[in-house]
């Protein structure tokens, strides 16, 4: 299983782009700078049309890279263009996932879709060298025949605790995660935050004896928060809104593509950075 | 509804619960709710709900005969009148059924989307009425064309929020109400607005609606000695459709025809990604969007298509899961009806039987029009709204379309009004 080794010597640095955000060259140019700055998986966004989990800052970057044309075809192209050696994810709602293996059939025909569901992208997903999948609005329930595609495939599915999940569900996801745990450290939607939630520690709390690593992210925008995150028990930080933050500003400013990748790489590594030293600080180390 | 199991979250294929994981222990508390006050009438909440229906919302309403259409089509006309319920549209049954049902299970806040603004008005007024705060999310074109609604809601106490993301229309004031539960689902209910959205909203708004068909389908066998052959409702996301059709799917016998907006073309215009339409019943497929598979108008690639209608209450890209499994099991037959159509329509209802209809009501009428020889003898159409929220679309639409039927409206051009 490649994701978890993310996770294997130090906390981990998640970030998050959406592909192709604002074009398919910057956007390479972008997720790479991430990588040098020290990520260690990278979460990368299929825009979906309709992203009902993102905050304002991510539902713009999503419309940046479908109006660049971003499509799952050429997000898959965009993959196996990347040139990192680090694990990459895709983050995508469950349509278009579902959608994939259709993709030659004409819509208008009224007739129910075949059987072969997620199946297709997942192959299509493995051949390009994604690890693995987070897909927001696909909960544990609905989640068996991507679990069996992603199992086929040799791929992880992530799935995301809320501060909200009871402890039934927890059980429900706790049999299906692979690859590491999404903990959202806040109600809400995706977006950079200036605090950090007590609602964290509890929901790092609940799942302290899950076997799989545990990500924390919604909200996490400085060094200082990854600090407070990891110290908190938490094995890797996820950011995302607070690096499509740099790419917007940008992209509204008609800046160069190499100041925007080197301001993305300047926060990796402060965000990495703040990571380590929370470990520093944690009262033990829990890896299992 | 008696056969079907309450904790099933399914239509057949269709249904389920595509939520982010936030909403989920919402929607299980919601389920709850629903199985135990909605289905089990605990505390008297049906009792309650009701009463009030009765009372506040004017329940009863009358299933008339229709004098001209019926003379007209050579068959028996009759009309529901959900456009007498209060508000001027059948959108009460359920906002009250869930601003109620929100207060028994002891929430303090409600939150709802509208598009054509008939949703937004019934919750406003639902919540003043029950003392609750309410705030309504609605796209900023949707603001523009349905301005009276606006008033109405802001008047009756309520928030209006608009939503400037995509074209600000229906399909993005359901996401953002979503993303809204999400920050704020401890203390707030969504009072969604159709028979979509994640399972037990389809089921429980159906539920809320049925006391449509109930009661048209009593007063059908009390008027008529028997049961209709056909029964008539236009089809956006398919509550007032649902709630028509309910107590109707048992009789075999009776004909549903679910009428849809065939806006301009039935082509998708597939580098824009736009429908021209909201004939989701006739033309989508498959797919998962806002909680639900169900039916939607797609792109190739899995992506939602703007969906198009001049009835602002038609124009979504998907539609109730329920409704899209009856299309596919042959119980209901999905039609639709074109702008042109359902503007004659509408002048048509306005001008033989003194009813000024919704756009989207009209579209119904529109079928009746064109199909009149493929129906029955006794024709049940909902009249599931009144249309004082369209006279300015309609007067703008009908002007450039130098439709036969409508009426000069050139005495407001010689009076300066302008159109």
């Amino acid at each position: 299983m490649g994701l978890e080794t993310a996770f294997a010597d130090e906390p981990a640095f998640v970030p998050y782009l959406a592909a192709g955000d604002p074009n398919y060259e910057a956007s390479i140019e972008y997720v790479e700078a991430l990588a040098k700055g020290g990520a260690d998986a990278i979460e990368l966004g299929l825009p979906f049309s309709e992203p009902i989990a993102e905050g304002t800052t991510i539902q713009n970057a999503i419309v940046r890279s479908l109006e660049s044309g971003m499509t799952p075809e050429r997000f898959l192209g965009f993959v196996a263009d990347l040139d990192v050696d680090v694990p990459l994810v895709c983050m995508t709602y469950y349509n278009l996932i579902y959608q994939y293996g259709e993709s030659d059939s004409e819509t208008a025909s009224g007739e129910t879709a075949s059987q072969e569901g997620p199946r297709p992208f997942v192959e299509k997903a493995a051949e390009v060298g994604l690890e693995g999948f987070v897909v927001p609005d696909l909960p544990a329930e609905e989640a068996g025949p991507l679990r069996d595609a992603c199992d086929e495939f040799g791929l992880d599915l992530v799935f995301i605790v809320a501060p909200t999940t009871t402890e039934e569900r927890l059980e429900r996801m706790r049999e299906q995660v692979s690859g590491y745990v999404y903990v959202q450290a806040r109600l809400g939607v995706t977006g950079a935050r200036d605090d950090v939630d007590d609602a964290t520690e509890e929901s790092l709390a609940r799942i302290t004896d899950w076997d799989v690593p545990k990500a924390v992210g919604f909200g996490i925008k400085t060094g200082d928060h990854a600090e407070r995150i990891v110290g908190a028990g938490a094995d890797g930080v996820i950011v995302g809104s607070a690096l499509v933050d740099i790419v917007a500003e940008g992209y509204e400013n008609g800046d160069p593509t190499g100041e925007v990748a080197a301001r993305l790489e300047a926060l990796a590594r402060e965000l990495k950075a703040g990571a380590l030293r929370g470990a520093r600080t944690r009262p033990q180390p829990e890896r299992t | 509804m008696s056969t079907e199991d309450a904790h099933d979250p399914k239509f057949g294929e269709y249904g389920g619960q595509f939520v982010p994981e936030a909403l989920m222990p919402a929607i299980e508390e919601l389920a709850d709710a629903y199985e135990r006050y909605v289905l089990d009438n605990e505390d008297g909440f049906m009792n309650e709900f009701r009463s009030r229906l009765a009372d506040f919302g004017g329940r009863p309403t009358p299933l008339q005969y229709a004098d001209q259409l019926s003379e007209r089509y050579d068959t028996d006309v009759y009309l529901k009148r959900e456009d007498l319920l209060h508000g001027g549209a059948h959108k009460l049954n359920n906002a009250l059924g869930q601003v109620l049902l929100a207060k028994y299970m002891g929430k303090e806040r409600i939150i709802a989307e509208t598009g054509a603004g008939q949703h937004g008005t019934a919750t406003a007024m639902a919540a003043a009425h029950l003392d609750m705060p309410c705030e309504i999310y609605m796209g900023e074109t949707d603001i523009a064309r349905q301005r009276p609604n606006v008033f109405r809601m802001k008047i009756n106490g309520s928030e209006v929020v608009p939503v400037t993301v995509g074209r600000g229309t229906l399909k993005e004031a359901i996401s953002e109400t979503m993303r809204e539960w999400a920050t704020t689902v401890e203390n707030t209910h969504y009072v969604i607005g159709s028979v979509v959205g994640p399972h037990p909203f389809p089921k429980m708004v159906r539920d809320f609606q049925a006391v449509i068909s109930e009661e048209a389908r009593e007063q059908a066998i009390e008027k008529t000695g028997g049961l209709p052959t056909d029964v008539v409702a236009c089809a956006g996301g398919g509550s007032n459709t649902m709630g028509t059709f309910a107590e109707f799917v048992p009789d075999e016998d009776v004909a549903l025809h679910a009428v849809e907006a065939g806006g301009s073309s039935l082509q998708v215009d597939e580098e824009e990604g736009v429908a021209p339409n909201s004939a989701t019943l006739s033309t989508g497929d498959e797919g998962v969007l806002h909680g639900a598979r169900t039916k939607l108008l797609q792109d190739s690639d899995g992506q939602i298509m703007e969906s198009h209608s001049v009835s602002a209450g038609l124009d979504y890209a998907g539609v109730g899961p329920e409704l899209a499994h009856l299309v596919d099991e042959g119980r209901v037959t999905p039609v639709n009806v074109d702008d042109d159509l359902a503007l004659e329509a509408f002048h048509r209802l306005s001008q033989d039987e003194g009813i000024i209809p919704a756009l989207e009501t009209a579209h119904a009428f529109g079928y009746v029009e064109k199909y009149h020889d493929d129906l029955g003898d006794t024709v049940v159409v909902n009249v599931s709204g009144r249309g004082d929220k369209d006279l300015e679309t309609v007067i703008e639409e009908t002007t450039e379309r130098d439709l036969d039927i409508a009426p000069d409206m050139s005495i407001l051009q010689r009076m300066g009004g302008g159109l």
